[in-house]
């Protein structure tokens, strides 16, 4: 349909997925900094409790994305992809770097949580407008049987945005004493997002329309009520939902296993040193990123589904295994420890806190820290513990977080293209845009919350292996998408309106 | 095919309607009735935005197939 040249196609490419990979790395960074951000804007007697505020934040972000795909996926259909996904970039840049300029809790009180809370849903918002209109323009810029190829490069700006907003943070906090990244370094992040997307908004603004949309709106064909047309109308509402649980359902929650969950579990399941877990899930999303241009290319020769449905199958099988696995690697209880080398310190601080820190060491060179609180007015004793684990074992942990982000590559690398050929130019960007954000965004992006409730559950209950149970949400919830999505979607894809 | 995916129609609309049960009254009515806050926002959501999507989606996904709309049509 599309006679862009292979020049003009990158040029294409380039723009749209630069712009794409800085929103996911504005919407990222939120989340990477969570623990920082929760004592500065929520009220910091109650850590945990802080820490949940954030999650919710968090959830909150991804619970208004869906809302953000009927906005801007309408805009999209009715004045053009072009000037919608710019502006999905200007209000992500712009809010994003508000909230590294929102002073604390303790300066403004109250307003401080409500303003990232604000902020927050205008990320979601700009971010459920954006990747609807980056795949679209992609496909329709795309040769005919190559849509995989070429729209795989817009799956890798995820993956690339949470690798850069974790190289951003790690270089930060190297640049910087561990007491001003707390006191302000945590806003340079934020920062730097206005610079990157002002470079990308340039760059969009001389790209041109997609040609296939600038052709409907010549013969007057697009949609003067996509909203209507796309949920209202029975034909396209069943593909709506099949895209929805055979689909992106399950793809959200391998998506978030795979790169949330693996990162949140090392760090505050295996206590694994934030700075370390950092590093080899970076390692391990960069080994993981080619393919997704893999699998895109792959889809286009042997077709979307299986690829897919490949993807959610091996997660199920293997998602047990490999967490156990992961916390087994640095279980110090399978370790032998240095007793001589163990150095154990009690101090009392200025509030008559007394503070009792432990420092094992371990043969194979795996440190293990924990430093516990008691606080004077009696408030409940904190502990926190940091391993440091050695380079044999940092090897292993980034094998097995990317045989997950190898998951994440089948069963997002061809979903882009699998999403457009399924519905008509008229309505492509809003019908599209939908199913993806609400798989993505709710059923993966409330992840996190509802996992982390069934390990705490499981820990209460006193079950022995209860670091596996936040497990079942992604098991449960991919197999299901598996099941649809191998007995209702075509592999043919009978409905390929590109 | 075309009956196993009408029959298996039926299994998502009770599915959604197990669903439906687990997401009101063992996950998100305790915590919206619990006192802490977290627990209230978490319960929100839950009761608000995953249940409704889960039981109405899946529940209509799975009337759809029931009626044969995800059928092969024959040439």
């Amino acid at each position: 349909m599309s006679k862009t040249s292979t020049k003009g196609i990158w040029k294409v490419i380039s723009a749209s997925s630069m712009g794409t990979m800085i929103e996911w790395y504005d919407f990222y960074i939120f989340g990477s900094l969570a623990v920082v951000i929760s004592t500065k804007f929520f009220p910091s007697d109650n850590p945990t409790a802080a820490f949940l505020s954030t999650l919710a934040t968090f959830a909150a972000g991804f619970v208004v994305r869906p809302f953000g795909a009927l906005f801007f996926g309408r805009l999209g259909d009715i004045i053009g992809r072009k000037y919608t996904f710019m502006a999905t970039l200007l209000l992500m840049g712009g809010s994003t770097f508000l909230i590294g300029c929102i002073p604390s809790y303790e300066t403004i009180g109250f307003m401080a949580p409500l303003l990232v809370l604000i902020l927050r849903l205008l990320q979601g918002l700009a971010l459920g407008g954006e990747y609807g209109g980056a795949a679209t323009y992609v496909a329709e810029h795309a040769p005919v049987g190559q849509k995989g190829y070429w729209t795989s490069w817009i799956q890798t700006t995820a993956t690339v945005g949470l690798f850069i907003s974790l190289m951003v943070i790690l270089a930060t906090k190297n640049a910087l004493s561990p007491a001003d990244f707390d006191s302000w370094g945590w806003r340079v992040p934020f920062w730097v997002s206005i610079v990157m997307v002002g470079v990308s908004y340039l760059i969009r603004k001389n790209m041109d329309e997609s040609p296939v949309f600038a052709k409907a709106k010549k013969e007057g064909t697009t949609s003067t009520n996509p909203l209507k047309e796309s949920f209202g109308n029975r034909y396209n509402l069943k593909f709506v939902l099949l895209a929805l649980f055979g689909a992106t359902m399950g793809q959200g929650v391998v998506w978030y296993t795979g790169q949330f969950y693996a990162m949140s579990f090392m760090k505050t399941v295996m206590n694994v040193d934030s700075s370390q877990v950092d590093t080899l899930l970076g390692i391990a999303l960069l080994m993981g990123t080619p393919f997704f241009i893999f699998f895109g290319w792959l889809s286009d020769k042997v077709g979307r589904k299986y690829i897919m449905m490949s993807g959610m199958l091996l997660a199920i099988l293997f998602y047990r295994p490999i967490y156990k696995m992961m916390y087994n690697t640095t279980d110090v209880n399978y370790k032998t420890e240095i007793t001589e080398k163990t150095i154990q310190n009690t101090e009392t601080n200025k509030n008559n806190d007394k503070i009792t820190s432990v420092s094992k060491t371990y043969t194979d060179g795996t440190t293990y820290i924990e430093k516990k609180t008691d606080f004077a007015d009696k408030k409940e004793a904190q502990t926190h513990i940091s391993v440091n684990i050695n380079s044999s074992d940092e090897w292993t942990l980034i094998f097995l977080v990317f045989i997950q982000v190898l998951f994440v590559t089948m069963v997002y690398g061809p979903i882009a293209a699998f999403l457009v050929e399924m519905f008509p130019t008229k309505i492509r960007y809003t019908s599209m845009s939908l199913p993806y954000h609400v798989g993505n965004g709710i059923f993966g992006g409330l992840l996190p919350a509802i996992s982390t409730y069934f390990v705490t559950h499981a820990k209460q209950a006193g079950k022995p292996d209860f670091y596996l149970d936040g497990l079942w949400y992604p098991i449960i919830i991919a197999s299901v998408c598996f099941v649809i999505g191998m007995i209702y979607i075509d592999n043919k894809n009978k409905t390929n309106h590109l | 095919m075309n009956t196993i995916k009408q029959i298996l129609g039926v299994l998502w609309i009770i599915l959604a309607a197990a669903a439906a049960y687990f997401c009101v009254f063992e996950f998100g009515l305790p915590k919206l009735l619990s006192d802490q806050q977290d627990d209230l926002v978490f319960g929100i959501i839950i009761l608000f935005i995953l249940t409704p999507l889960i039981v109405l989606g899946l529940g209509t996904f799975g009337y759809f197939a029931v009626i044969g709309e995800y059928n092969d049509k024959k040439k």
